[in-house]
């Protein structure tokens, strides 16, 4: 019985206590072999099982406050190491040897944020309208579609920056730029837009589209009048996700924006976004404080981004 | 069209029926041509790759390069062998999921089964937001606490990137666990098992292929990461000895170099992005096949 009902929030609620008991002792008086031979007495002393729930408790309990331990200390460390360097030099508009500025890579990393999305969404978004509202069900098309955004999912981000030095800066000779990191970061978030878009669309009850079909209304009329902004909170929450991914990406960017610390003049010049930077200063080894302070903008930056996002799917599904 | 068009005369009625319907038709057409972007951009990566790495394949010749223990591209002449990377991607990785998967399946059962809600309810979404942290992080991280401990080693990467997986691991054994029918659990108890035997020998072999696939997208993670491995891992480019040797990976083996790789130096670095990009898309299958018989 207690071995039942101490450790299991759940249990009370899904198996009646009144049950539990019971069965308990119908199924161990049915056990010959079970220690006590089922006499009434030895149903609240199992001591085999009752050691073996209380390891296991441990071990749950354990793991869980290692992984979430581990994951807190990350933060704290950041926050401790960085903190006392963020100093207002550090937020100067030129960055100068002595004076590792961060302000010259958050500009660039807000502008190729938004040049990415630029890129991105006008191919993502109809693309997944196609898919939830147009393609014909069970049709080839759209499970190739469908496979070849997940295999995009799946590369890892210095095969993307591989390409993009290939492509972008290469082949079509637009060399390091912000332009380039852009493009090669606007593939690499097309999957997580396509995905969460059409995800949004169908969470769209067909009942409105009924509803706006009734009305007269064509195909192209109820997308973009009713299911678009009905999803809209949910293709939003997407996006920001998307630019978290962008902020936090370092392995596609050194070879396609590459890493000029100054503000870009044009979409044509190279810059360094934040996560660029830190590497800089990591590889450089010299000004690791002000590294561990554009950490901590960093991760305020990425951490706000990705609660914002969580927050509006959260109003979604309410 | 509605009753207020019904005064307009025939001619222009039937010319915004067209209109309507060449719109409707065109965008449908448009819609569909962007969806064809993401098999553009899979064969273009494709063709890139593949075509860029073609002269060092053919020069080196794929089994000596594949085979090859040493990576020497400023030798005269050059020796390009990637094995001591392939194996070093996958002694990390072997680390990473070796400390990251118990841990992490521990924590997704806690999620799943014994929080408290007042608790789940904080750290649910904090663990959420963790699975963001720029690997740049991670690496700054791993340079100040691990590396003091370990060394620049396999080691102290398998243990950066063990916590690096832990998010994604731990949210998709959690929804696994999860999707479990109540009635398993409740059947477990019914036959005399206590909650947590009930979850171990019940709901996790029956979450077995989500469980899996949460594993595989973490080797898939682990195999695929560049910035935080390179901060702590060493990046020498040779056969590790043991588990406290530095190495490099594949992915740190193209950074490292490709600011300065001319010619078949640069050609055996695409040809390195290639092997990665194999190896990725064989995880990728086997994460779909797995997700597949999950449902």
């Amino acid at each position: 019985m207690n071995a039942v009902t101490d450790t299991a929030p759940r249990a009370t609620a899904t198996a009646p206590r009144g049950m539990t008991g019971p069965i308990r002792q119908a199924s161990s008086a049915a056990a010959p072999l079970s220690p006590g031979g089922g006499t009434g007495e030895s149903l609240n002393a199992r001591p085999h099982g009752q050691t073996r729930e209380h390891i296991l408790r441990f071990l749950t309990w354990a793991g869980a406050a290692l992984a979430i331990g581990a994951l807190l200390y990350i933060v704290a460390f950041i926050l401790i190491r960085g903190v006392p360097y963020l100093k207002p030099s550090l937020f100067a508009w030129e960055y100068t040897s002595d004076n590792v500025s961060l302000m010259p890579a958050l500009v660039s990393t807000i502008v190729l944020t938004v040049l990415s999305l630029v890129i991105a969404l006008p191919l993502g978004v109809p693309a997944a309208i196609w898919l939830a509202e147009y393609a014909p069900r069970g049709s080839r098309l759209v499970s190739l579609v469908r496979m070849m955004s997940d295999t995009l999912a799946g590369i890892p981000s210095i095969v993307y920056g591989l390409f993009g030095l290939l492509f972008f800066v290469g082949w079509l000779g637009w060399g390091f730029s912000v332009l380039a990191g852009a493009a090669t970061l606007a593939i690499m978030i097309l999957p997580l837009t396509m995905r969460s878009t059409e995800e949004a669309l169908r969470a769209v009850p067909d009942g409105w589209r009924e509803a706006a079909f009734g009305l007269g209304a064509g195909r192209l009329r109820t997308t973009f009048r009713v299911v678009l902004p009905a999803a809209m909170p949910g293709i939003l929450a997407g996006v920001i996700l998307a630019v978290g991914r962008i902020v936090g990406e370092t392995a596609a960017l050194i070879y396609t924006a590459g890493t000029v610390a100054q503000v870009p003049g044009s979409p044509m010049e190279s810059a360094r976004t934040l996560s660029v930077h830190m590497y800089a200063l990591s590889s450089e080894g010299l000004h690791l404080g002000e590294g561990y302070a554009t950490a901590v903008v960093l991760l305020v930056v990425v951490i706000g981004i990705n609660a914002v996002s969580a927050a509006i799917a959260k109003r979604i599904t309410r | 069209m509605s009753p207020a068009h019904e005064s307009t005369d025939v001619l222009t009625e039937t010319s915004t029926w067209t209109w309507r319907l060449v719109k409707e038709r065109g965008m449908g057409l448009l819609f569909a041509f962007t969806a064809l972007v993401s098999i553009a951009a899979v064969a273009l990566i494709c063709v890139f790759l593949v075509g860029g790495s073609l002269p060092a394949f053919s020069e080196i010749g794929l089994f000596a390069f594949l085979t090859g223990t040493d990576w020497s591209p400023s030798d005269v002449p050059p020796t390009f062998g990637i094995l001591p990377m392939i194996v070093g991607s996958l002694y990390i990785t072997a680390g990473a999921i070796v400390v990251g998967v118990p841990v992490g399946l521990l924590a997704a059962v806690f999620l799943a089964r014994s929080c408290p809600p007042r608790l789940y309810r904080i750290v649910k979404p904090g663990v959420d937001l963790l699975a963001g942290i720029p690997s740049v992080v991670y690496g700054f991280f791993g340079m100040a606490a691990i590396v003091p401990l370990f060394d620049n080693s396999m080691l102290a990467a398998s243990v950066l990137l063990g916590i690096m997986i832990l998010p994604t691991i731990v949210a998709l054994a959690e929804s696994a666990l999860r999707a479990v029918p109540e009635s398993y659990y409740e059947g477990a108890l019914a036959l005399g098992s206590g909650h947590y035997r009930a979850v171990y020998s019940v709901l996790l072999p029956a979450a077995r292929s989500g469980v899996l696939a949460a594993i595989v997208l973490g080797v898939g993670r682990a195999i695929g990461e560049t910035m935080a491995v390179i901060m702590v891992a060493g990046n020498q480019a040779r056969m590790p000895d043991s588990i406290f040797d530095g190495v490099r990976t594949l992915t740190a083996n193209i950074v490292l170099e490709m600011g300065y790789a001319a010619d078949l130096h640069r050609q055996a670095l695409i040809a390195t992005g290639v092997v990665l990009l194999v190896f990725i898309l064989l995880i990728n299958l086997s994460f779909s096949a797995l997700v597949r018989k999950a449902r």
